[in-house]
């Protein structure tokens, strides 16, 4: 018989009925606590606990609404059952796109360079301008390490020339109308026009490139031409540079403000550039 | 925020409208039947039958027992809100546009477009007590200059009209003569939307110009210009900030040709006094032609030629952040 082949402990269960459900009231937080026992198909008593966080959303509404609420429906809706889905609501967050402002990140740190300019607190405008300053080699510097940088080649030791084209360089060839007609007399034109308001910076650390330069004297005014000196073997630069302001007055306010003022933990020398033909 | 998405209509929205608890909510489509819902969780509570053509815009009376309807089947329907029963059908000689309960709910004004050889026309009609008498014949009919009547809005308590149009002009009618008091040049387009502030002393206009403007009631005379680059279809003030809602897009005949980014069919956000844009809302398919606040200001609605109905409740942050 299939009774006396059970073993004693099943019957034992058998007889044992069900643990009732017991339900704790929300506790602290809210949670409530629900704890169901029921049997599989093979017998076994599983225990069920479900944490329900209960919360209590108190919404004002008026009178007429609650009363709205309970309307018939009509029309198209009388027979309308809850699985024709006229109404779902969207599985998908949708959020409130913020719009950007026009103004770009760099346009910001410049007007915001300027207001600092304008306030003449030096020492506001030496800690904004370090603080631009490291992040920016930092920045450089992880790529560099990342390998996601190659190291700098040198450029030309004469800043132009490069990749510009020259008159000649191909016949037919576009050339801008600021190169054409380069002979002997426009040489000399372009040279004079080079050392116009021309600040020399020397004291540079090895690392300074041209954006940081750029950074650094743009707050004056415009630039028109930035040259470091690297070293042909390193690629590091050789501790000077010439920028070259559009204005003079410009130029002279950099080298007012920037003469003397602690870089990189080396103290920037700034000064107007010699003309050629004394330097030599 | 995530939207209810209400799928009552199977053409282009054309007005959205909340009560004036904000429960409930109307919409009219180019479809006919004007559809009522629940605002708070977008259920359908019905849909009005009667009508035989598209449902270009509605009011609903202030204790939101009354709903009007203009069609261009050539009438305009006096609806039972809560039991969807026609109470009273005006006929007219041609498409109906607009239409405005006066305050109080004694008036109503009509729009017609021109047809055959009438003129545009506003009606203005007086409404019975008890719907059974009510007479058919308009009070007053006055001709309008060329160009269809989108939205009518009484002023001034209830003592003269405004009417916005197609050819760009908004006009100021005295209600008793039907004399046109003043017109003001506002936009290059036709203008698709007015909506009244809550205490109604501006109102916001949307057209085919691109633009939004924000107009003093009193004066007509332009305060803002919201400029938005596609066609601006209706736009919206929000009850409690200084907030407007523009709903619009590229024009539907022209989406296929471009890629659905270039449309901007987002509900877009601007700041009143800034004529800045500060926010947008995607969804939608196409162009958005409807658009509301909900009188709490706490949640808004959009509809669009795309058919849908998207019905926003406000996260928390909208309330609490800083847009400027």
């Amino acid at each position: 018989m299939a009774a006396t082949k059970m073993r004693w402990g099943d019957t034992l269960d058998d007889d044992d009925t069900l643990p009732p459900t017991t339900v704790t009231p929300p506790d602290a937080k809210g949670v409530k606590t629900i704890t169901e026992y029921r049997k599989n198909d093979n017998g076994d008593i599983i225990k069920s606990v479900t944490r329900i966080r209960v919360s209590k959303v108190e919404r004002k509404i008026y009178k007429v609404e609650h009363e709205r609420r309970k309307w018939a429906r009509f029309g198209a809706a009388k027979g309308q059952v809850a699985g024709d889905s006229v109404t779902v609501q969207a599985a998908e967050e949708i959020p409130l796109d913020r719009v950007q402002k026009k103004q770009t990140r760099e346009e910001k740190k410049e007007s915001d360079m300027k207001t600092v300019m304008q306030s003449s607190d030096k020492s506001a405008i030496v800690g904004s301008l370090k603080d631009m300053l490291y992040k920016r080699r930092m920045e450089r510097q992880l790529a560099a390490a990342r390998g996601g940088l190659a190291p700098e080649k040198p450029p030309e030791e004469d800043g132009e020339g490069g990749s510009l084209p020259t008159a000649g360089s191909k016949a037919g060839g576009y050339v801008p109308p600021s190169l054409r007609n380069r002979g002997a007399a426009g040489e000399g034109d372009s040279m004079r026009r080079r050392e116009e308001n021309s600040v020399r910076v020397t004291n540079l650390s090895e690392d300074t490139r041209e954006d940081d330069l750029r950074e650094l004297f743009s707050p004056f005014g415009s630039i028109s031409r930035i040259y470091i000196a690297y070293d042909r073997e390193t690629g590091e630069n050789r501790g000077f540079a010439f920028v070259n302001f559009m204005y003079k007055d410009d130029a002279q306010r950099a080298i007012e403000k920037l003469d003397g003022y602690g870089y990189d933990n080396l103290i920037l020398r700034v000064e107007w550039a010699q003309p050629r033909a004394e330097r030599s | 925020m995530r939207p209810y998405l209400l799928k009552g209509h199977e053409r282009p929205l054309t007005q959205l409208k909340f009560n004036r608890e904000g429960d409930l909510l109307f919409s009219c489509a180019k479809d006919p039947h004007p559809t009522l819902w629940y605002s708070s969780d977008g259920q359908r509570v019905g849909t009005y039958i009667g009508h035989n053509g598209a449902v270009p815009s509605c009011d609903v009376s202030l204790d939101s027992s009354r709903l009007l309807t203009a069609s261009q089947d050539s009438s305009a329907k006096l609806w039972d809100v809560e039991t969807g029963e026609c109470l009273h059908t005006f006929k007219f000689q041609a498409p109906c546009r607009a239409v405005a309960f006066s305050l109080g709910e004694q008036h109503a004004a009509i729009s017609t477009d021109a047809f055959m050889a009438q003129p545009s026309l506003i009606h203005i009609v007086k409404l019975a007590e008890d719907p059974a008498d009510q007479e058919s014949e308009p009070e007053i009919s006055f001709t309008c200059p060329k160009g269809r009547i989108s939205r009518v809005a009484f002023t001034d308590g209830n003592t003269t009209l405004l009417a916005v149009s197609e050819d760009g002009y908004v006009r100021r009618y005295d209600v008793e003569t039907g004399k046109m008091l003043q017109e003001e040049h506002i936009h290059e387009g036709y203008i698709q939307d007015m909506q009244m502030s809550t205490d109604g002393t501006h109102f916001v206009t949307a057209s085919l110009d691109k633009t939004a403007k924000l107009v003093d009631a009193q004066t007509l005379e332009v305060l803002k210009t919201y400029v938005t680059e596609r066609n601006a279809n209706s736009a919206a003030l929000s009850p409690i900030f200084d907030h407007v809602l523009i709903g619009g897009g590229q024009e539907a005949s022209q989406v296929t040709t471009t890629s659905s980014r270039a449309g901007r069919f987002e509900a877009r956000f601007f700041h009143k006094i800034y004529e800045e844009e500060f926010a947008s809302c995607r969804g939608h398919f196409g162009p958005i032609n409807a658009t509301a606040f909900h009188p709490d200001g706490r949640s808004f609605v959009t509809g669009g030629e795309d058919g849908y109905v998207r019905l926003h409740h406000f996260d928390n942050d909208y309330f609490s952040a800083r847009f400027f």
